[in-house]
């Protein structure tokens, strides 16, 4: 780089630099807030009408239902999700029983795909024409049945992911002291187990509330004739175009979410003050009957989310479910049933491999600047805040403050509204916390001298940045990448306000093609995003072995 | 002398320097001057502030009042990469995934010199550290103290008018530390350059510098030759911090006496406290004489030997001197001393406290 020829001191550098990401951050985050907030105080016309919109909001009987119907679903979903992550997670954790790592994959598989293929996989099973319509006992699965259950295979490893990190924290020595006393098993477990995981659990349930109560594909889908907030914003504002009452059901979404936030940022830092410097990590030893029944456990849930994604795979090729099970590749041929075929997964190969390049380049060197400049504290502190306000913003809600803001006739920027590039802004802005903390928790970990080293020997900071600090980083930033890829491949629920007619999306796709009754081309379109989404965490492992093994020979010691 | 004058005496030149983190001063109005070619160690307890005044010397943490001159220039607002120094620091900041000679050579590469030049230099470092093997290795997989020495050969690269090190040895283990202490001063003799090292070790900076800078809670206690420090302690922090030393309770007596309990001291300076004032008399235990004393020896006492405790080259003897209300006094007598004088627990024996080696301070401090 030139800076230097350009006769710019380093603090310029930074400075420029700093102020760039917070003006982006600003523009991709803080503005699409901002005026959503604004809107939901404006009529049609755009006229300031205080709370007006709050007022008709609470006096319209449907809307009220569909308030009570999320909180209900979402409820339910929370209630049935986190007993069993928490046990799940307790036998990957706190057992000796064999399988475990096979175990922990299968239950990440629904991250893989997008939520309404846990709905579609329902459909395939206790549908009208499902193979186990029988179970249902006459009851519909359409409608809160069917939510409450993809709900919950949806959410099942966001909890399981918390609960495993929170009990694998847990200190050691405890458990130990409390053999040696003799206490018995079950007092160990609530006296504890059962405390040391509280934080976990408290965040594990308002993440799995929120991302339930926040998710549009499922009730899309599975939801017939139940209305709840998520679907009820798609059809304010891409229905009837009234974005005003777009808004207010955004703004009644970000409750919970932002209550989540606060409520998980007060249980890290008593997770943390728990856990003492010395604590120790505990080894489970071997018991029998205890790693059995949670072997019988694991293995039921496990399959169980297994065989049901497993349906919806099998469905898509298949002829004609039930009836004709025999195998075809009709149904990826996509053109028959939805005009873009094709398209819409090249999109959103697009999209994704656009995501995760741009946003990882972005995240990492605004982390980078955030964590070890010196000069500009001010601004560094802004824009971390900024960096960490999406986390408490639904991806729903995001996508109609992007709608909003970018679809505004006096913003010079609307001429993206439609583009894959607004698309790709949305997403990495959409998950840009969880990447923000992945770079700077790697970032923490290399010595902070490097840059006090580098000055000292009149070597400018981003020489030591591309020569040190991003090859030292290189696990962290694949992790970036790949999360972001495989979220932009999954995504519906903001996306689905921003895409134009050739910019139009597979998981889009998905719901188009389920509207139209073409179940099977749906599944088949959810079967290949998983198989790209699994294809590039495979990738990923891969290429950590490589990265690991022969191109960082110096990590071996 | 002139203002002029004093600068081009001194190398690094610190005026008035304060800097504070939220409402905690951590530095409180340092003065310092550092000729050229000096080693010079920043002693003192942990925490008083030596790292905090090294790096506002780097320019690394800025100060938040003062002055500071390196080489007659002020850099008082420049940043680090203006500034005409070399740093190693405690964990010695190695790039873990460069080689050893891309570590050194790191800072030369910027510079635009043909690549023969670089490796030429590289490997001339590389010897003069005694790692002429090691360039191919990565730092992981050298010990802690090869580690130090890529770190200083780093720092020299670029062949820096200033060597600032903080706490280099203090990772390293007891028996490495001492080798590497007497290298690091012949190199520095060697190269000239003007050195600052911090550490909390009084024997390493007894040990190594030419001059001492004792801090205590952000400000200089007292700068001086290691002799100076250890024989001269300008304040009974001083006195404590280095080397060992007992206090006594006492009375001035007189210009150049003072009395504790019932034993009348001589003391070789002046008390600078009026007669009748309560001070601290301090003498070290290894200045107490036991062999040959004279009759006419000043303060001489008779004394028992009370504990003995073996030390290796001496013992560390408490002795009461059989007076009547006096108190218990550490005297340090050497194993040779032991043997030829049959020191036993129980002997009464003639002992004396040279006046030159007694100081006073106010009994405030301490
Ligand atoms: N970045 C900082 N923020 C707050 N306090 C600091 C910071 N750096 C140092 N201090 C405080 O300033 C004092 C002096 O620190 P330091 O110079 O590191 O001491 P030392 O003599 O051990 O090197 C200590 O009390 C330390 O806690
Ligand atoms: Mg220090």
């Amino acid at each position: 780089m030139g800076f230097r020829r350009a006769g710019l001191g380093e603090a310029q550098v930074a400075g420029a630099l700093i102020t760039v990401v917070c003006l982006v951050l600003v523009l991709i985050i803080a503005l699409p807030l901002w005026t959503l907030l604004s809107k939901s105080v404006q009529n049609v016309d755009g006229q300031f009408v205080g709370l007006a919109n709050f007022a008709a909001y609470v006096r319209s009987p449907t809307l009220v239902a569909s308030l009570a119907n999320s909180v209900m679903v979402a409820g339910l979903a929370t209630a049935i999700v986190i007993p069993l992550a928490f046990v799940y997670a307790y036998a990957l954790t706190r057992s000796r029983m064999p399988l475990k790592g096979l175990f922990a994959a299968a239950a990440l598989l629904p991250i893989f795909a997008p939520s309404l293929m846990a709905a579609l996989a329902l459909i395939y099973v206790f549908g009208n024409q499902g193979i186990l319509k029988s179970w249902m006992m006459g009851a519909s699965l359409y409608g809160p049945v069917g939510i409450v259950a993809a709900e919950a295979l949806y959410s099942f490893p966001h909890a399981l992911l918390i609960l495993t990190t929170a009990l694998s924290l847990a200190d050691g020595r405890l458990r130990e002291a409390a053999d040696a006393l003799g206490t018995t098993r079950r007092r160990i477990f609530w006296t504890i187990t059962l405390p040391g995981a509280r934080y976990g659990l408290v965040s594990a349930a308002f993440v799995v509330f929120t991302l339930v109560i926040t998710d549009f594909g499922v009730p899309k889908v599975i939801g017939g004739q139940f209305d709840v907030l998520a679907t009820d914003a798609y059809r304010q504002v891409v229905g009837q175009q009234n974005f005003p009452m777009g808004a207010v059901v955004g703004l009644v979404l970000l409750i919970p979410a932002v209550a989540a936030f606060f409520v998980d940022r007060r249980a890290q830092k008593r997770q943390t003050a728990l856990l003492s410097a010395r604590a120790t990590p505990y080894f489970p030893k071997r018991d029998r009957q205890r790693d059995w029944s949670l072997f019988v456990f694991t293995a039921l849930v496990g399959s169980a989310i297994v065989a049901t994604y497993g349906v919806a795979v099998w469905g898509s090729f298949v002829r004609y479910w039930p009836y004709n099970l025999s195998l075809t590749l009709n149904n990826y041929d996509f053109a028959n049933v939805e005009p873009t075929g094709w398209e819409g997964y090249v999109n959103s190969l697009k999209l994704a491999g656009l995501t995760a390049v741009i946003g990882t380049a972005f995240v990492f060197v605004g982390a980078y600047l955030i964590e070890k400049l010196i000069v500009f504290p001010r601004l560094r502190g802004f824009a971390h805040f900024l960096a960490m306000l999406p986390m408490a913003v639904p991806g729903l809600v995001l996508g109609l403050g992007y709608v909003f803001f970018f679809n505004a006739s006096w913003n010079p920027l609307n001429v993206l509204y439609g583009t894959l590039i607004v698309m790709v802004i949305n997403t990495v802005a959409h998950y840009y916390t969880v990447a923000h903390i992945t770079a700077l928790t790697s970032l923490k970990q290399i010595d902070r001298e490097f840059e006090a080293v580098s000055a000292s020997l009149k070597v400018p900071f981003w020489r030591t940045f591309s020569r040190v600090t991003a090859p030292i980083c290189m696990p962290a930033i694949l992790d970036i990448a790949v999360y972001l890829f495989v979220n932009a491949m999954t995504t519906v629920s903001a996306v689905i306000f921003l895409y134009g007619s050739s910019t139009k999306l597979a998981s889009i796709a998905i719901v188009h093609m389920d509207e139209a009754g073409a179940v099977a081309s749906a599944a088949a379109m959810g079967t290949v995003i998983m198989a790209t989404a699994i294809g590039v965490k495979l990738l990923h492992v891969a290429l950590n072995a490589l990265v690991f093994g022969r191109l960082q020979r110096w990590r071996v010691r | 002398m002139t203002v002029a004058d004093t600068i081009a005496s001194s190398f690094l030149r610190v005026r008035g320097l304060g800097k504070s983190f939220g409402g905690f001063r951590a530095l409180k109005d340092v003065d310092l001057d550092v000729s050229r070619g000096e080693f010079v160690c920043f002693l003192g307890p942990s925490g008083c502030g030596k790292t905090t005044l090294l790096r506002a010397i780097a320019g690394l943490d800025p100060q938040d009042e003062g002055t500071i001159h390196i080489g007659g220039r002020d850099v008082s607002k420049a940043p680090p990469s203006e500034r005409d120094f070399g740093i190693v620091f405690q964990s010695y900041a190695l790039f873990p995934n460069l080689t050893v000679a891309k570590n050194v050579g790191y800072g030369l590469v910027n510079r635009s010199r043909p690549r023969r030049e670089i490796d030429a230099r590289v490997a001339e470092l590389l010897a003069l550290v005694g790692l002429a093997e090691q360039g191919a290795k990565f730092p992981g997989q050298l010990s802690g103290g090869q580690q130090q020495r890529v770190a200083l050969a780093r720092a020299l690269a670029t062949s820096p008018g200033l060597l600032l090190l903080d706490e280099p040895l203090s990772a390293l283990d007891a028996k490495v530390r001492v080798r590497l202490r007497d290298e690091m001063r012949a190199l520095q003799q060697r190269l000239g350059v003007t050195t600052i090292m911090v550490t909390h070790d009084q024997e390493e900076a007894l040990a190594m510098a030419d001059r001492i800078v004792v801090m205590n809670h952000g400000v200089i206690e007292q700068v001086g030759t290691p002799e100076e420090i250890y024989r001269r302690p300008a304040t009974a922090f001083v006195a404590d911090f280095v080397g060992h030393m007992t206090f006594l309770d006492a009375i001035v007596t007189g210009p150049r006496s003072v009395k504790v309990g019932a034993l009348d001291f001589i003391v070789a300076e002046d008390a600078g406290a009026p007669v009748g004032s309560k001070v601290k008399l301090a003498l070290r235990p290894e200045a107490v004489q036991t062999r040959a004393v004279a009759a006419d020896a000043a303060n001489r006492f008779d004394a028992r030997v009370g504990d003995l405790a073996f030390l290796g080259a001496f013992c560390r003897a408490q002795l009461a001197p059989v007076e009547p209300g006096a108190p218990v006094i550490a005297a340090d007598i050497s194993a040779n001393a032991m043997r030829d004088l049959g020191v036993a627990t129980g002997d009464v024996r003639p002992v004396a406290f040279p006046p030159e080696a007694l100081r006073v301070f106010a009994a405030a401090a301490s």
